[in-house]
C-alpha cells in the first residue's frame, strides 16, 4: 500500500510497530531503524523503537538538554516502560501522531502488532487520559485522541486471509475496537485468495476413473475446494461486518520466494481493485 | 445381548498409531510450550497436541492458551472458555482434557489475593484506580500472570501435561522473560527510590534530574498515584519475587520443552527460525518444530509428469497411458487444460514446499510435519485426526 501511494506521487512514511524486520524485506532493504530512510523515490520507512520515541520525546517537547550518555536515559527508559502502565503504547502511538500532526507526510501507513495486541496500543491515549488528569502526558493524549479518533484523519484496515480463525478474530477485533475507541474502521482486505483454477462443475463431468487421471481430478478437487473454502469465509466476514462485499487480493503464484517479487504482486493487485472502483 | 470376552476390543475405538517421535515428544514432557508466528495455525496445533495426548495416555492434561484473541474456544467447538479451567469431552480417551484461557485481570487479582500481607492492603491495591487499569487494558501486564499461571498449572499436581500456547511471533519471548524483569523490577533502585517515605522522596525529586524528567513527563501527581500502587505492591515483594525464581526455574527445566509451530511459507519460516535461535539463547530445550499447511504428498508426487501427461501434443505425453485414460473417460480440451493447470500449480507448490522443509531441518531439532486438509478444524474430532496425522 505504501509503494503504491508513493507511486501515485503521495510523500508515504511506512511503519513496522513489532520489529519482526518483514516491512525491511518487503521493502527490499536489510533492516530499518526509527530514523525513518527514503527506500524509493517518495517512501520512507522506519521500525518503531519505544526508546528511541522516548529520546527524541524528550529532545523535542522537554528540551533537556541531550542527557550525557546513554545510562541515564536507558534507566529512565526502564523505570518508565516498567513502572507507569501505557508508557510504551503511548510512545509508540505518540510518534506517528506527531509525524500525522506535524504533516511530515501526505499519508502514514501502520503496519501494526497482532490483533490482540493492536486494540491496546491504538486505545492507549484514550486509557491513559482517564488515569493521567494533569501533567505534560495529560496534555499529549488530548491532541493524540482527536487526530486517532477523526475518520478524515485515521482509519483502520484489518487485513485477513480467508480462513477460519482469522476471520473469526478479525470480528473480534472490529468489537473489540467498536467498545474500546470511536478510531474510524474502514473494512478488510482479504489477502492470499487462492487462484480458481478449475472449476468444480467441471471436474464433475469426468467419468470415475483411476490411476493417473483419478489423482488429477483429486488435485482439482483439492484445489477448487481450497478456493470455495476461502469464498466461504470472505463471504462470512463480509455478512458478519456487514460491508456488502470486501475487496480481495490473490495469491501470489507458487514459488514466489523473494519478498520484493511478493510486494510486486500486491502493488499489481491493489491497483486492479482501484482500476475496478476507477 | 451376549459380549463374547474376545471382541472386547471392537467396543474401544481404534487408536491410530502415532509417529513415534511425536510419541515420545508427548510421553516425556510435563510442559509443551508453543510458540510461533501469526497465521499459522499455532492455536490449533496447541490444541491438536493436547487432545492427541489425552487420547493416547493415560495423562491428565491441560491445555492453555494466553493468546488475547480467543481461538481455541472455536477450534475446541466450545463459545467461550474463561479463566476457570473446562473439561473437553473426548470419547474413548485414555486421559482427561481441560482447557483454560489466561483472564489477564482475574489472574493478576488472584496473585494479590494469595500474597497480600493483610486484607487492607489487599483491599486498597485491588481498589487502586493504577492497579485497575494496569491489569484490564495494557498488553505487558498480561505476560508476567502468564508464567504464574503455567506455574500454578504445573505445581497444583493436578496435571500430568501442561500444552501453553503463547501469543504469535515476539510476544512468546516477552512471555518467557516476564519472570526474571518481575525479580529485576523489585531489586530495582528506581522503585526504592519511588517507593520511598515521601519526605525522602521529595528531596530525591529535588536532587536527581532523573525525576525531574520522569516528573516532567507524567506529572506529579501520576508520579504519587504510581509511588502509592508500587509501595502497596511492595509488600508482596518477598513472596512474589521468590515464586518469580522458580517460576524462572520452572521455564528452564528439563521436563519442559518448548516446540515451535511454522507454516512454509518465507515470511512465517523467517519469524520461526528467529524464535527458534531467542529460545536456544535462553538454554530453552527446543523439542520439536510443527510445520502446518503442507501439500499433501499423495497429490504432490508426481504433479510435475501428469501435467505433461494431460497437454496433449506434448513430445512427452504419454500416449499409451494417456488412450488408456481417454478409454476410461473422454477428456474435453478445457477439461485436460484445467487439470493440467492444477498439476502445475500442486507441483510448484510442492516445489516450494520441499526447500522450505530443507531449511527447516538444517535448524537441528525434530520436524513433525503436517499436511493441509480439507475444511476447517472446527471440533475434536478433527483436531485429533490432526494431530495423529503429524509425522517426521
Amino acid at each position: 500500500m505504501a509503494r503504491l501511494a508513493a507511486g501515485e506521487g503521495k510523500r508515504v512514511l511506512a511503519c513496522e510497530m513489532d520489529d519482526k524486520g518483514s516491512l525491511a524485506a518487503y521493502l527490499g532493504r536489510d533492516d530499518l531503524t526509527f530514523s525513518p530512510v527514503e527506500v524509493s523515490p517518495n517512501l520512507y520507512a522506519m521500525a518503531m523503537n519505544t526508546e528511541d520515541s522516548l529520546r527524541e520525546y524528550i529532545r523535542l517537547f522537554l528540551r533537556v538538554p541531550v542527557l550525557g550518555s546513554l545510562t541515564p536515559l536507558a534507566r529512565i527508559f526502564d523505570f518508565v516502560a516498567n513502572a507507569a502502565p501505557a508508557v510504551k503504547e503511548i510512545l509508540a502511538v505518540g510518534k506517528l501522531c506527531y509525524e500525522v500532526r506535524e504533516r511530515h507526510y501526505d499519508i502514514v501507513i501502520v503496519d501494526s502488532e497482532a490483533s490482540g495486541h493492536f486494540v491496546a496500543q491504538v486505545s492507549a491515549p484514550d486509557a491513559l487520559a482517564t488515569l493521567v488528569r494533569i501533567g505534560i502526558v495529560a496534555d499529549q493524549t488530548k491532541w493524540m485522541s482527536n487526530l486517532l479518533h477523526d475518520p478524515e484523519v485515521s482509519t483502520v484496515l484489518a487485513v485477513v486471509t480467508p480462513e477460519e480463525m482469522p476471520v473469526v478474530e478479525t470480528i473480534e477485533l472490529r468489537d473489540r475496537l467498536a467498545t474500546a475507541t470511536p478510531i474510524d474502521f474502514a473494512g478488510v482486505l482479504v489477502n492470499r485468495m487462492p487462484a480458481a483454477l478449475v472449476d468444480a462443475e467441471l471436474l464433475a463431468t469426468v467419468a470415475p476413473t483411476s490411476g493417473h487421471l483419478a489423482t488429477s481430478v483429486q488435485v482439482g478437487e483439492w484445489l477448487s475446494e481450497r478456493r470455495s473454502n476461502a469464498e466461504l469465509h470472505a463471504r462470512r466476514l463480509a455478512d458478519a461486518l456487514e460491508l456488502g462485499n470486501v475487496e480481495t487480493i490473490a495469491e501470489a503464484p507458487a514459488g514466489t520466494h523473494s519478498p520484493e517479487r511478493i510486494t510486486d504482486h500486491l502493488v499489481g493487485e491493489m491497483r486492479r481493485i482501484l482500476d475496478e472502483h476507477a | 445381548m451376549i459380549v463374547a470376552p474376545g471382541n472386547m476390543d471392537e467396543t474401544i475405538e481404534q487408536f491410530a498409531p502415532l509417529d513415534p517421535e511425536l510419541f515420545d515428544m508427548l510421553a516425556k514432557s510435563r510442559m509443551i510450550i508453543i510458540c510461533g508466528p501469526g497465521g499459522v495455525g499455532k492455536t490449533t496445533s496447541a490444541a491438536a497436541l493436547g487432545v492427541v495426548a489425552a487420547r493416547h495416555f493415560p495423562k491428565r492434561v491441560l491445555v492453555l492458551t494466553v493468546d488475547p484473541a480467543r481461538r481455541l474456544a472455536t477450534a475446541l467447538g466450545l463459545g467461550t472458555i474463561g479463566n476457570a479451567e473446562v473439561p473437553v469431552e473426548l470419547a474413548g480417551a485414555k486421559g482427561s482434557l481441560d482447557i483454560a484461557m489466561i483472564d489477564t485481570k482475574a489472574s493478576w487479582d488472584d496473585m494479590v489475593r494469595r500474597h497480600a500481607p493483610d486484607g487492607v492492603t489487599r483491599d486498597r491495591v485491588l481498589g487502586n484506580d493504577l492497579y485497575k487499569t494496569l491489569t484490564s487494558r495494557f498488553v505487558h501486564s498480561h505476560d508476567y500472570v502468564v508464567t504464574e499461571r503455567l506455574y500454578d498449572a504445573r505445581e497444583s499436581g493436578v496435571y500430568d501435561l501442561v500444552v501453553v500456547d503463547t501469543p504469535p511471533s515476539r510476544s512468546a519471548l516477552s512471555v518467557l522473560d516476564a519472570p526474571r524483569r518481575m525479580e529485576q523490577f523489585f531489586s530495582s533502585r528506581l522503585l526504592k527510590l519511588l517507593t520511598a517515605p515521601t519526605q525522602s522522596r521529595l528531596l530525591s525529586l529535588a536532587s536527581r534530574p532523573f525525576f525531574i524528567v520522569a516528573d516532567r513527563i507524567l506529572g506529579a501527581a501520576f508520579l504519587s498515584d504510581i509511588a502509592e500502587f508500587f509501595t502497596l505492591f511492595r509488600t508482596m515483594e518477598g513472596p512474589v519475587v521468590s515464586r518469580a525464581r522458580r517460576v524462572g526455574a520452572l521455564l528452564s527445566d528439563p521436563a519442559t520443552s518448548y516446540v515451535v509451530v511454522t507454516s512454509p511459507e518465507p515470511v512465517a519460516m523467517q519469524e520461526a527460525g528467529y524464535l527458534v535461535e531467542e529460545l536456544r539463547r535462553r538454554g530453552h530445550r527446543l523439542d520439536a518444530v510443527v510445520t502446518n499447511r503442507l501439500v499433501p504428498s499423495r497429490l504432490a508426487t508426481g504433479a510435475a509428469e501428469r501435467a505433461e501427461a494431460l497437454i496433449e501434443g506434448n513430445p512427452l505425453h504419454d500416449v499409451e497411458r494417456a488412450s488408456r485414460d481417454a478409454a476410461d473417460a473422454p477428456l474435453t480440451t478445457a477439461t485436460r487444460r484445467a487439470l493440467a493447470a492444477a498439476e502445475r500449480e500442486i507441483a510448484n507448490i510442492a516445489n516450494q514446499h520441499a526447500a522450505a522443509l530443507a531449511e527447516i531441518r538444517r535448524w537441528g531439532a525434530r520436524v513433525l510435519m503436517s499436511e493441509s486438509r480439507g475444511g476447517d478444524i472446527t471440533d475434536v474430532t478433527s483436531l485429533l485426526a490432526l494431530g495423529e496425522a503429524l509425522r517426521t
